[in-house]
C-alpha cells in the first residue's frame, strides 16, 4: 500500500492488531524482530541468562494477553519493549513488585528499531556516544540504569553531589538522544 | 519543547524509576497537568530505549521462543479465527465501514464533544478514566468481533468516502476511505493537509485496494499546524510536493 505504510512502525501496529485477534503467528515475526534486544537488556541487568529468559517470557506474554497495552500513536514497538523489559528486570533485580503499569508506558524515540540493519546503525551510534561521554557520567548513567540504583545511593556510592548525579544522569540521556537528532 | 526546568532533572529520574517520597508525588501531580512534561518524560523513555541498545548482542536460546509460543499456544484468544486469507486484508475495509459508522454521530456531537475536550484538558484526575475511554473506542472500532454496516440512502450506488482524523497538538492523522475509483497505471492518490495559511503539506501517498478501501496512519506532519481541509489529488506514484489539479475529494473541518 502507501510508502508510509512500508515503514517498520506500521508493520508493527499490523502486527500488534493481528496479535488483538489472537493470530499466532504475528506473535511469532514479533518475538523474532525483538526478541534479542529485550533478551539482551534483561541479561545485562540481571547477569544470569535464566532469569533474562523469564524476563523475556514475561514481556512477550504480556504484550500476548494485552496487546491494547501497546499506544502506537507514541512510539515504536522496539523501543516499547525494551524500556518495558529493562523495567522488568530492575524489578527482578531489586526484589520488588512491577511499579507501573504496562499501558501507561509510553515511548517516543527517533530510529526505527524494525529492521536488523536500522538497528545495528543505532546500536553503533548508541556505543559511539557512550564511548565518547565522559567516563563519571557514563558510569552514572549505567548504574541508574542497569543497576537500577537510585541517584542517592549512586551519590552514597561515589561519594559525589547529588546534585552531580541528577544532572550527569540527565545530560547523559539527553547525549543519547542527540546522536539521532539531524 | 518548553519543560519545567525545575522538573527536568527529576524527569529524568523518575523515567529510570529512581524517583521516591515527595520528590515523586510532586512531579506526577505537575505530570497530569503539563503536557509539554508528559512530552518530555516520553522522550526520556525514548532515550532509554536506545541505552537498551547498547546491551545488544547476546541472542535468547531456541528453547525460549519455544517456551512461549507454547505458553501463547495455551492461551488462546476468545473468538479466534484461523483463516486462510491474509489477516489485514479486511482491515481498512473494517475500520472504514466502522467509521462511517460512528461518523454521523461524531459530526452532531462534535460542538458538545469540543466543549468535553476542553473541559478534560483542565481535569486532570478525570485523565485516567477518559484514556481507558478512549481505549474502549479504538477496542471497537478494531474488535474483530464487531458488526460493521454502512448505511446509506436506499438505491444509492456507493460513493467514494474519505474520513480523516486529525490531531493538531500530536501531529496524529488517520485516513480511511472506501470506494475510490481505480487509478491509472503509475499513479496515487495523494492526501493534503490544507493548512489556515501556508501551501498545502503532503499527508500520505496510497493506492486503494481492489475494493477501493485504503488507509494512511500517521504519516510525517510538521508539528501543531492548524489545518482547514484535507484534500485529495491523483499523482505520480512517488508523490509530489504540491497538488496537481483537479482535487478529486475534499472537505473541510467543522
Amino acid at each position: 500500500m502507501s510508502s508510509i505504510e512500508s515503514k517498520g512502525v506500521s508493520a508493527d501496529l499490523s502486527l500488534v492488531l493481528a496479535i488483538r485477534s489472537g493470530d499466532t503467528n504475528a506473535m511469532t515475526l514479533l518475538y523474532d524482530r525483538y526478541s534479542s534486544i529485550v533478551y539482551a537488556v534483561a541479561l545485562r541487568v540481571l547477569g544470569d541468562t535464566g532469569a533474562a529468559e523469564d524476563v523475556l517470557q514475561e514481556v512477550f506474554l504480556q504484550l500476548w494477553r494485552n496487546p491494547g497495552a501497546f499506544d502506537s500513536s507514541r512510539g515504536n514497538l522496539g523501543a516499547w519493549l525494551a524500556v518495558i523489559a529493562r523495567n522488568r528486570a530492575i524489578d527482578g533485580l531489586r526484589k520488588r513488585r512491577p511499579e507501573t503499569d504496562i499501558a501507561d508506558v509510553a515511548v517516543s524515540v527517533e530510529p526505527d528499531m524494525a529492521g536488523d540493519a536500522e538497528r545495528a546503525r543505532a546500536m553503533e551510534k548508541v556505543r559511539g556516544a557512550l564511548g565518547t561521554m565522559p567516563a563519571a557520567q557514563r558510569t552514572a548513567l549505567e548504574m541508574a540504569y542497569f543497576e537500577g540504583l537510585t541517584h542517592i545511593e549512586i551519590a552514597a556510592k561515589t561519594g559525589e553531589p547529588l546534585g552531580t548525579i541528577k544532572t550527569r544522569i540527565r545530560t547523559g540521556l539527553l547525549a543519547l538522544r542527540k546522536t539521532f537528532v539531524a | 519543547m518548553s519543560v519545567h526546568e525545575q522538573f527536568a532533572e527529576d524527569l529524568a529520574l523518575y523515567a529510570l524509576g529512581g524517583l521516591q517520597g515527595d520528590e515523586r508525588v510532586a512531579l506526577e501531580k505537575h505530570l497530569a497537568e503539563c503536557s509539554a512534561c508528559r512530552r518530555e518524560l516520553e522522550q526520556l523513555r525514548g532515550d532509554m530505549a536506545l541505552m537498551a541498545l547498547s546491551a545488544a548482542g547476546p541472542t535468547p536460546p531456541q528453547r525460549a521462543r519455544q517456551r512461549l509460543m507454547d505458553a501463547v499456544a495455551r492461551e488462546p484468544r476468545a473468538g479466534t479465527v484461523r483463516t486462510r486469507r491474509a489477516w489485514w486484508a479486511p482491515l481498512p475495509w473494517l475500520a472504514t465501514a466502522a467509521l462511517a459508522l460512528v461518523a454521523g454521530w461524531f459530526w452532531r456531537q462534535s460542538d458538545q464533544l469540543a466543549q468535553r475536550v476542553a473541559e478534560l484538558e483542565n481535569e486532570s484526575s478525570g485523565q485516567q478514566v477518559q484514556l481507558q475511554r478512549a481505549r474502549d473506542v479504538v477496542e471497537t472500532l478494531t474488535a474483530t468481533d464487531a458488526m460493521r454496516v454502512t448505511l446509506v440512502a436506499a438505491k444509492t450506488p456507493p460513493q467514494p468516502q474519505g474520513k480523516a482524523i486529525y490531531v493538531r497538538n500530536r501531529s496524529s492523522l488517520i485516513f480511511l476511505a472506501s470506494n475510490l475509483p481505480a487509478l491509472p497505471p503509475q499513479k496515487a492518490y495523494e492526501l493534503w493537509l490544507i493548512p489556515a495559511s501556508g501551501a498545502p503539506i503532503p499527508a500520505g501517498v496510497f493506492k486503494p485496494d481492489a475494493q477501493g478501501s485504503a488507509t494512511v496512519i500517521n504519516p510525517p506532519l510538521p508539528a501543531g499546524v492548524e489545518a482547514k481541509t484535507f484534500a485529495i489529488t491523483v499523482e505520480p506514484e512517488q508523490g509530489s510536493l504540491m497538488p496537481t489539479m483537479p482535487i478529486v475529494m475534499v472537505g473541510a473541518g467543522g
